[in-house]
């Protein structure tokens, strides 16, 4: 290798073709030659066109991201490396992200989950934390046809919806990180653009972690893992593009995963790090080589120069634009002590693996790269990391009834079918059977969930929850996201998302410290698109601030279209909780009988409404109008009435802080037996799911809502209530304790065997066996996963 | 006393199971690397969880060709003691120190989850703290835990009392519900003729502290270490 007077490499020649094969534009390919004071050669054109991605530099979202808080005294590193860390106590730290693989997955779902978990594995270790747990939130298109779902896109919804739960399943498995659920949802919507968003989560001591960064003129740079082959080329630049007719072409792009290898690495790299021989560590995952190498550089303020006649290659005769841009999985680039380097290569000869020096780092701030001895790139980072693209681009002012085109009110057919008496206990069960509320068990079943004896709440509650071997500590996680509500309110829908993630995971006696996003919108050139993902970043930002959980971190996935039709705005949340005594973790079912079945309620009424767009165009809106305006956004609207009209309910940040706040203090104070989130189906399937896991049931008495029948009222999707339940001789201290922080806890029952029974205003709405309504509710996803094999 | 937990390269319950031992049990437990035949002076090994060499080729058949386990066979011969959980069942299997195999589970997935056992045996070194016909709640989280065996082996295991544990209701019935797996005659776990050797699908390691969802487990570990009490 010769880093001295280098030849500039050989240009390419350019093409309005070549360009856009590559996704760059004439204004950005100008930029690329105002950097580099030549026309670029081919190998470097690929490298700006990956590092220039949607997917990789966030162009089109950077300056809203901006907005979001980042900071609080238990953050240890917010957004920019592989992943976000906090302080948890004890001497101990946890990394954690969330990160999107949907377009991989709809091209090829099995490789595309997989590799989507790999990803997110390798970005918590590289930080030299051991992967504790992790969870995804998937969204699908429906499994039975409807009026915008033909047989045969249910066809192909159900191949990747196995195709996905097999590839999680299957890579997570071999790993040994146990998966801890998360949510699953269908809507039309997603039929052509599923999402499929990984989070990860791992500890590391406060003092033991490692960065992305390069440091130390002439130190080695090591390449370990997996050869470099032809796969995966491109996958950056594919994320960054709509689907067309023929993206099944692009097969080829969607990389191939092997867990084994990435337990090795994962062995090896920790066990690595112990020498103290390694001065920074990253993966390569999206745009391979290149983003490891010109990130780490530019982090460091240094260059890095590699001759990839070193890099391990998988097939000969690979050009060097190709081992740059390839994306093949479990691979890592390290800088290493030099004169220790054989201590790192001892490591991972021990592990079976490969490591080979590959390259030093060079004191000026330029990625170059040799092939046979000849420079074929030789690019300031800054241009490919900070300086590339900013695009403020055009953003729609998000308004209601021109971006959307559903209504306020009830139409008057629904109006007039609510008011005729209904067999609510008959909606209950189809509800509990619905895609979206009913077990989930078919998916998580396939997950290991309990390997590594850390998992005190797993997967079916309400969040998880880890211990902290050698402590008394625990870490709580939950996903939430509500594209509907989104839909019909992208700022609102956002918040509810941080709040609900919140509040599952402060049910189980945590406190929510921290928060990670993967925002997944449409196509961001289109001003309406924009304005969604820039008002759910403005919610996502006034949540966060509110409830104190800053966001470290996170992913953006957009293009998320098909033929033009996108998908409803879906910010997805992930909040991580600290419990101080993990032996005092709340469940979510009830757990006796002959307890109180007790409702938290927020008090609402000195909260400033955030007022919904809806609202704004009428300054006097009654409170009837708008339980019947929320109720039309809920799940009962959705699955029963098949229609959807309104808002998403109303969020009060204060009275929800205060919510927060008194879960946890109960917990501590041993008071709750149970404690879950009223969300989707509201308090009547709240009240079924606590029943299923021990068979024990409820006889409940409540109020109507104002504008809302009483059966209806049961149904009705609260943010600002909590069910849980407690030993009648807890009650008072209970009441007194929440009252203290202005929460208001109420009696609306108490708890039976193997019955549950709402009455609503005096008459019993519902009424059934736990059994009958969990057999509807236990096996309505096999059945309709297994409805297609006999069709 | 001194335990050994195998570590293949793919393995990932070694540490689960080391934790076990070393902090419930609170015995000495060391790691032996697949790499050598030594197993340095252990009293019992553990061949734990996992997918030893990723599982390919297919579960255990080439973890059976590593150094340590030409040493744990001539250890299990001598009488040492010899538990293979999960994964090590598997490894047992295909190295011969137990009969049968494990095919893939009958509903062609992975399953986790909380299932019922039923102590067949109260005569081995694992078991005799049990009680006959005790029902043990344990998870097991495996995608080839199907047991299959000839007839003439089948009645061997049940005439000689080989059967250690089988899948049950809450009960303990051994219906066909109970059986997760579709494993021959609903069994979860079997000894060699020596009773010397136990492999078992579901997971003690997993099911050894309240806090994780069940404790009894431990009584097969706490059986393991009263029977080694004895034997010195």
């Amino acid at each position: 290798m010769k880093s001295s007077a280098p030849v500039a490499p050989s240009p390419a020649t350019v093409t309005p073709e070549l360009l856009a094969t590559h996704g760059i534009t004439a204004d950005e390919y100008r930029r690329i030659q105002d950097a580099l004071g030549r026309t670029p050669s081919l190998t470097e054109l690929g490298i700006y066109s990956v590092m220039w991605s949607e997917h990789c530099s966030y162009k089109s979202s950077k300056v809203h991201l901006k907005r979001l808080p980042t900071r609080s005294k238990l953050v240890v590193q917010g957004p920019g490396e592989n992943a976000g860390i906090i302080d948890v106590g004890d001497g101990w730290a946890c990394a954690f992200k969330i990160e999107s693989h949907n377009h991989p997955s709809y091209i090829e779902p099995y490789q595309g989950a997989a590799t989507g978990v790999g990803g997110i594995l390798r970005d918590i270790f590289t930080m030299g934390a051991r992967p504790l747990a992790v969870m995804d939130s998937l969204r699908f298109g429906p499994l039975t046809a409807d009026k915008d779902t033909p047989e045969e896109l249910v066809h192909k919804n159900h191949s990747v919806v196995e195709g996905v739960v097999h590839g999680i399943a299957g890579y997570g498995n071999c790993f040994g990180v146990p998966n801890l659920g998360g949510e699953t949802k269908f809507e039309p919507c997603y039929s052509g653009n599923p999402l499929v968003n990984a989070f990860a989560l791992g500890l590391v001591r406060r003092d033991e972690i490692f960065y992305a960064k390069a440091t130390g003129i002439g130190n080695p740079v090591i390449y370990v893992g997996a050869r470099t082959g032809r796969d995966g080329i491109h996958g950056a630049t594919m994320a960054s593009e709509e689907f067309k007719e023929g993206s099944e072409q692009k097969r080829p792009n969607v990389q191939v995963g092997d867990p084994f290898m990435e337990k090795l690495l994962l062995e090896a790299c920790l066990e690595a790090m112990q020498t103290g021989a390694v001065v920074g560590i990253q993966d390569m995952g999206a745009a391979g080589l290149t983003c490891s190498t010109c990130e780490m550089g530019a982090r460091g303020g240094v260059g890095l120069e590699v001759e990839l006649d070193h890099v391990p290659q998988r097939e000969t005769g690979m050009s060097a634009y190709e081992i740059m841009l390839s994306e093949s999985q479990e691979r890592m680039l390290l800088v290493a002590e030099k004169g220790r380097e054989h201590e790192i290569l001892r490591v991972f000869d021990k592990w079976g693996l490969e490591g080979v020096i590959v390259g030093t780092v060079i004191p000026e701030p330029r990625l170059r790269i040799f092939q046979h001895g000849e420079l074929v790139a030789d690019i300031p980072n800054q241009s490919l990391t900070d300086d590339a693209p900013l695009y403020h681009r055009p953003v729609g002012t998000w308004s209601r009834p021109e971006q959307i085109k559903v209504p306020l009110d009830p139409p008057p057919h629904i109006l007039e079918e609510l008011k005729k008496p209904r067999d609510y206990t008959a909606d209950l069960k189809k509800l509990l059977a619905s895609p979206n509320i009913c077990s989930k068990r078919w998916v998580y079943e396939q997950y290991d969930s309990m390997v590594q004896t850390n998992t005190v709440q797993g997967p079916g509650g309400e969040a998880g929850v880890m211990r902290i071997k050698g402590t008394n500590r625990g870490l709580a996680m939950a996903l939430a996201g509500n594209g509907r509500w989104c839909y019909l309110d992208p700022k609102l829908g956002a918040m509810h998302a941080v709040a609900e993630a919140a509040r599952k995971v402060a049910c189980t006696g945590a406190t929510p410290v921290a928060a990670t996003n993967c925002l997944n919108f449409g196509n961001p050139e289109k001003p309406e698109i924009m304005a969604q993902l820039s008002a759910a970043i403005d919610g996502i930002a006034e949540a966060c601030t509110a409830l104190g959980t800053p966001i470290t971190g996170g992913n953006v996935s957009l293009y998320n279209e098909t033929k033009g039709e996108g998908i409803y705005p879906t910010p997805v949340v992930g909040v991580v909780g600290i419990i101080e005594d993990v032996t005092k973790a709340v469940p979510a079912d009830f757990q006796r009988e002959g307890d109180y079945v007790v409702l938290l309620n927020a008090d609402v009424s000195k909260d400033p409404i955030v007022r919904t767009e809806g609202e704004k165009q009428k300054l006097l809106t009654a409170k009837a109008t708008r339980f019947i305006r929320e109720f039309g956004s809920s799940e009962l609207s959705h699955a029963i009435l098949s229609d959807l009209w309104g808002d998403p309910p109303s969020l009060y940040l204060q009275s929800q802080t205060q919510l927060l706040r008194v879960l946890t203090l109960l917990a501590r104070e041993g008071k709750l037996r149970s404690a879950r989130c009223i969300s989707d189906g509201g308090l009547a399937v709240a009240l079924a799911e606590a029943s299923f896991a021990n068979g024990i049931g409820a006889r409940v008495g409540l109020l109507s809502h104002l504008g809302l029948t009483p059966g209806t009222s049961a149904f009705a999707e609260s943010s600002c209530q909590v069910l849980t339940s407690c030993g009648p001789d807890q009650f008072e201290s209970m009441r007194e304790l929440a009252g203290e922080s202005g929460i208001w806890a109420q009696i609306i029952g108490d708890t039976i065997a193997a019955r549950l029974r709402i009455d609503v205003s005096g008459a019993t709405v519902i009424d059934s066996s736990i059994r009958e309504l969990r057999a509807e509710w236990s096996t309505a996803l096999e059945a309709q996963l297994a409805a297609e094999v006999t069709a | 006393m001194k335990f050994g937990v195998l570590v293949f390269p793919g393995s990932n319950c070694d540490h689960d199971t080391q934790h076990v031992l070393a902090e419930i049990a609170q015995q000495p437990a060391v790691f032996l690397w697949h790499d050598s035949p030594d197993l340095q002076g252990c009293d019992a090994i553990l061949v734990p969880g996992g997918f030893a060499y990723g599982d390919y080729l297919r579960t255990g058949a080439i973890a059976r060709f590593s150094p340590v386990m030409q040493s744990v066979k001539k250890f299990a011969a001598d009488g040492g003691l010899v538990l293979g959980i999960c994964n090590g069942f598997q490894i047992l299997c295909e190295a011969g120190l137990l009969p049968g195999a494990l095919l893939r589970n009958a509903g062609l997935q992975y399953i986790c989850k909380q299932v019922y056992l039923r102590a067949e045996t109260t005569d081995s070194p694992f078991t005799h703290n049990l009680d006959r016909g005790q029902v043990l709640k344990m998870p097991i989280g495996h995608m080839e835990g199907n047991y299959f065996c000839d007839e003439s082996t089948l009645a061997e295991l049940k005439k000689a009392d080989r059967v250690a544990f089988r899948y049950v209701s809450a009960e303990g019935e051994a219906t066909r519900e109970a059986n997760p797996n579709g494993s021959l005659d609903n069994i979860a776990g079997i000894l060699n003729e020596s009773r010397n050797v136990l492999g078992m699908m579901p997971h003690p390691d997993r099911s050894s502290e309240a806090l994780l969802g069940s404790s009894d487990g431990f009584k097969i570990f706490a059986s393991l270490v009263e029977a080694l009490a004895h034997r010195s």
